[in-house]
């Protein structure tokens, strides 16, 4: 039997266009597990009683803090227009009245959704502070 | 033919997306930048007295518990896909790698929050 063919394949592959592209998007996984954790870390700490709560509220008014959630929004912001830009693959054909619903207008409707429903969130957040 | 139980990974991967477009900036600013450091919001927004009464009353328990696990499976799914695309272990090894932290991630969240009681 022959040996089967098997093209030679980049091994940076992944670091290179058009793919990376895709490796950028797949990567806002790493930040919202990265958020995840963070918040872990302060509900373990919450559970741990006040003093390591302070630990941890002391953490998030630091630099470090500073520099990695503002990656992590970064990263959020990227993904909820990647979120919304392959929604329309994802989907079924959307037809509304017989007509045809171009891709362009379900990723715009769902990015401006999210910029709603994040505002709302935050507008919430401060009225219950104030 | 055998079952794949893949569905029920896109399924916590689709929820936890939607989740963090939906949320996930609001929630990075208030938690992260706005809250720790004062801006906008009062910084008693997080202290501790504020904190562990979200945290003790069961809707404020099911919402920690919505974005800690989602945001957790919704990463371990591209991480999971991204490394093997990259073919840097088995299969099997990657989906127990990062399958597996979601569910530790998960596991431990529920704990926290059960011995913080009620």
């Amino acid at each position: 039997m022959r040996p089967p063919y098997l093209r030679a394949i980049d091994p940076h592959w992944w670091a290179k266009p058009p793919y990376l592209a895709y490796t950028l998007r797949e990567a806002t996984g790493i930040a919202i597990v990265a958020y995840a954790l963070v918040l872990l870390i302060g509900v373990i700490c919450l559970a741990l009683g006040e003093n390591a709560y302070e630990g941890w509220l002391g953490f998030l008014a630091s630099r470090w803090s500073l520099a990695l959630h503002a990656m992590i929004l970064i990263a959020m912001v990227f993904h909820v227009w990647t979120w919304f830009a392959i929604m329309p693959k994802t989907m079924p054909r959307l037809i509304i009245g017989g007509y045809y619903v171009e891709p362009r207008l379900i990723t715009a409707a769902g990015i401006m959704v999210a910029a709603l429903t994040s505002l709302l969130l935050l507008l919430i957040a401060l009225m219950i502070s104030q | 033919m055998k079952r794949s139980i893949a569905p029920i990974f896109w399924l916590m991967f689709g929820a936890g997306g939607m989740l963090a477009a939906l949320f996930g900036p609001a929630l990075v600013i208030m938690t992260g930048l706005a809250a720790p450091f004062g801006v906008g919001f009062s910084p008693n927004l997080i202290d501790y007295s504020h904190a562990i009464a979200f945290a003790r009353h069961p809707l404020g328990k099911l919402v920690l518990l919505a974005i800690i696990a989602l945001f957790a499976w919704h990463g371990a799914e591209r991480i999971y896909l991204t490394l093997k695309d990259m073919h840097l272990g088995s299969r099997l090894t990657l989906a127990w790698l990062s399958y597996g932290s979601a569910g530790a991630v998960t596991v431990a969240t529920t704990a926290t929050l059960l011995a913080i009681g009620f």
